[in-house]
């Protein structure tokens, strides 16, 4: 095993060595390709974290809705049936079994299956996340909203959610960085991203171990980047006075 | 809904391709649980050890684990395995080596949360009898520290056990594989990716169902 970093620059078809490592017209090098496969990685993985946050927060606030226990119900079942399948089935449900019953999805590109399949998996963590953090919050700030005259909508949109939002940004950062991690299931319904490009490439060059690290160091490069996003988020929305007192950054 | 055939869903037929991946799926979530948290304990104890050169490998170890897709562990341990020991390995046997490995980081991050949940006069109380630390452990510390660990241990087993369905990456014959294969050999892909999907659900939600009275309990006796 030769540490031959070269392997990048070869032209994918015919295996010639470009200068520049960056192929022009037709031609596309492996470095090309991986940069590639990035970018599917981390379109899969930031349209499924836009879809999971949308249905997670509207799960995970349907659960704690008083006097509406169809609601609950509706929420409950939802994070349950998502949380309880593996995210490689449900990845197949979506590909396979879905398009089989709604003939209509059949002319839908296979990333926005993907996407919807890893969306919903982790919606339902986000719902658990954000039902934990609307119930932490001390029930005197319900009664609070109910005294001053606000109809349910307005407690959650002026009193609830605003510091219910803050206390889950630890967890949800590590949801984050777990979609970005889990994105790499995809390759098992060929979306070229990351994972799908590491045995592909590895298998054609016979030198994966160089292909490998560089997808692992591409892996560990984007979750850190979303760690540190999710951080200065975290540090811009606190509202002063409120972790240090409560000790709410804590748990993580 | 018309065109599936729900005659599919028939355990004779079915039987001879899912009982196979079904006993590996389970196998490979026993071993790697109980592998995962022995391991996952040294790591832990390495890591509070207060010894830099111990603690040190451990957190590199842990933190390395834990920024990498399980996929591309399987992958890495599948490539670097056979060189490792010289001859190639099956890839059940290095989806259960692979598993260990990566599961002993959670784990691990799990076990240290439990023993710095027990509080310190524990420990002093410990030391005040004249105990070594290995006793202090063995004795007082991790019997404690494990029980309040006992439903997040579960709670990680089911996640596990979904991700065993991951060894098809390295084309491993777990259940999904024997849904899959049924599927293909009978010409009933899509009922058969149903079934495995439904029978997932079922394991999955009353294992949770049941760490969930576990937690109940062991609150109240607290």
């Amino acid at each position: 095993m030769a540490w031959e970093w070269q392997i990048f620059c070869k032209e994918t078809t015919s295996g010639e060595i470009i200068s520049g490592c960056f192929g022009t017209g037709g031609d596309q090098t492996y470095l090309n390709w991986i940069l590639s496969a990035w970018a599917w990685t981390l379109t899969v993985a930031f349209g499924a974290l836009a879809l999971a946050l949308v249905m997670g927060l509207l799960m995970g606030t349907l659960r704690t809705l008083p006097n509406s226990p169809w609601l609950v119900r509706l929420g409950t079942a939802w994070t349950e049936l998502f949380r309880n399948i593996p995210l490689l089935v449900q990845i197949f449900l979506w590909y396979f079994v879905v398009p089989a019953i709604f003939p209509v999805l059949k002319n839908l590109p296979s990333v926005i299956l993907v996407i919807v399949a890893l969306g919903f998996f982790t919606s339902a963590r986000v719902s658990e996340q954000v039902r934990s953090g609307i119930q932490t919050l001390p029930r005197g700030q319900r009664y609070a909203a109910m005294a001053v005259g606000f109809t349910t909508p307005q407690t959650y949109r002026y009193v609830l959610l605003p510091m219910a939002l803050r206390i889950v940004i630890p967890p949800l950062t590590s949801e984050s960085m777990n979609i970005i991690k889990n994105s790499s299931v995809a390759f098992a319904v060929s979306i070229a991203e990351l994972t799908f490009f590491a045995r592909q490439s590895g298998e054609e060059t016979s030198q994966p171990v160089q292909m490998y690290l560089a997808v692992t160091v591409l892996y560990a490069i984007s979750a850190f980047a979303v760690n540190r996003v999710m951080g200065y988020i975290e540090r811009k929305t606190a509202v002063p006075g409120f972790v240090a007192a409560g000790g709410m950054g804590a748990g993580h | 809904m018309g065109n599936l055939d729900l005659s599919f869903f028939n355990w004779s037929l079915i039987g001879p391709f899912v009982w196979k991946g079904f006993l590996f799926s389970i196998w490979l979530t026993i071993v790697a649980t109980i592998g995962g948290i022995l391991l996952g304990t040294v790591l832990a104890l390495m890591r509070l050890s207060g010894k830099t050169w111990l603690a040190m490998p451990a957190t590199a170890y842990v933190n390395t684990m834990r920024s990498i897709p399980l996929v591309m562990v399987l992958l890495w341990f599948f490539l670097l395995i056979p060189f490792a020991i010289g001859r190639p390995l099956g890839a059940e046997m290095s989806a259960i080596i692979t598993f260990i490995a990566f599961e002993a980081a959670y784990f691990s991050e799990i076990v240290r949360a439990g023993i710095q949940s027990i509080p310190r006069g524990q420990i002093f109380a410990g030391q005040a009898l004249g105990m070594t630390y290995g006793q202090n452990m063995q004795l007082v510390i991790l019997p404690q520290a494990f029980r309040n660990m006992l439903p997040v241990f579960l709670t990680q087993t089911i996640i596990l056990f979904q991700d065993t369905s991951l060894v098809y990456a390295i084309g491993a014959y777990d259940m999904l594989k024997g849904f899959e294969t049924a599927g293909k050999n009978l010409g009933r892909p899509v009922e058969a990716y149903l079934l495995a999907a439904v029978i997932y659900f079922v394991m999955c939600f009353a294992l949770s169902q049941a760490v969930r009275k576990l937690q109940e309990k062991i609150q109240i006796i607290r």
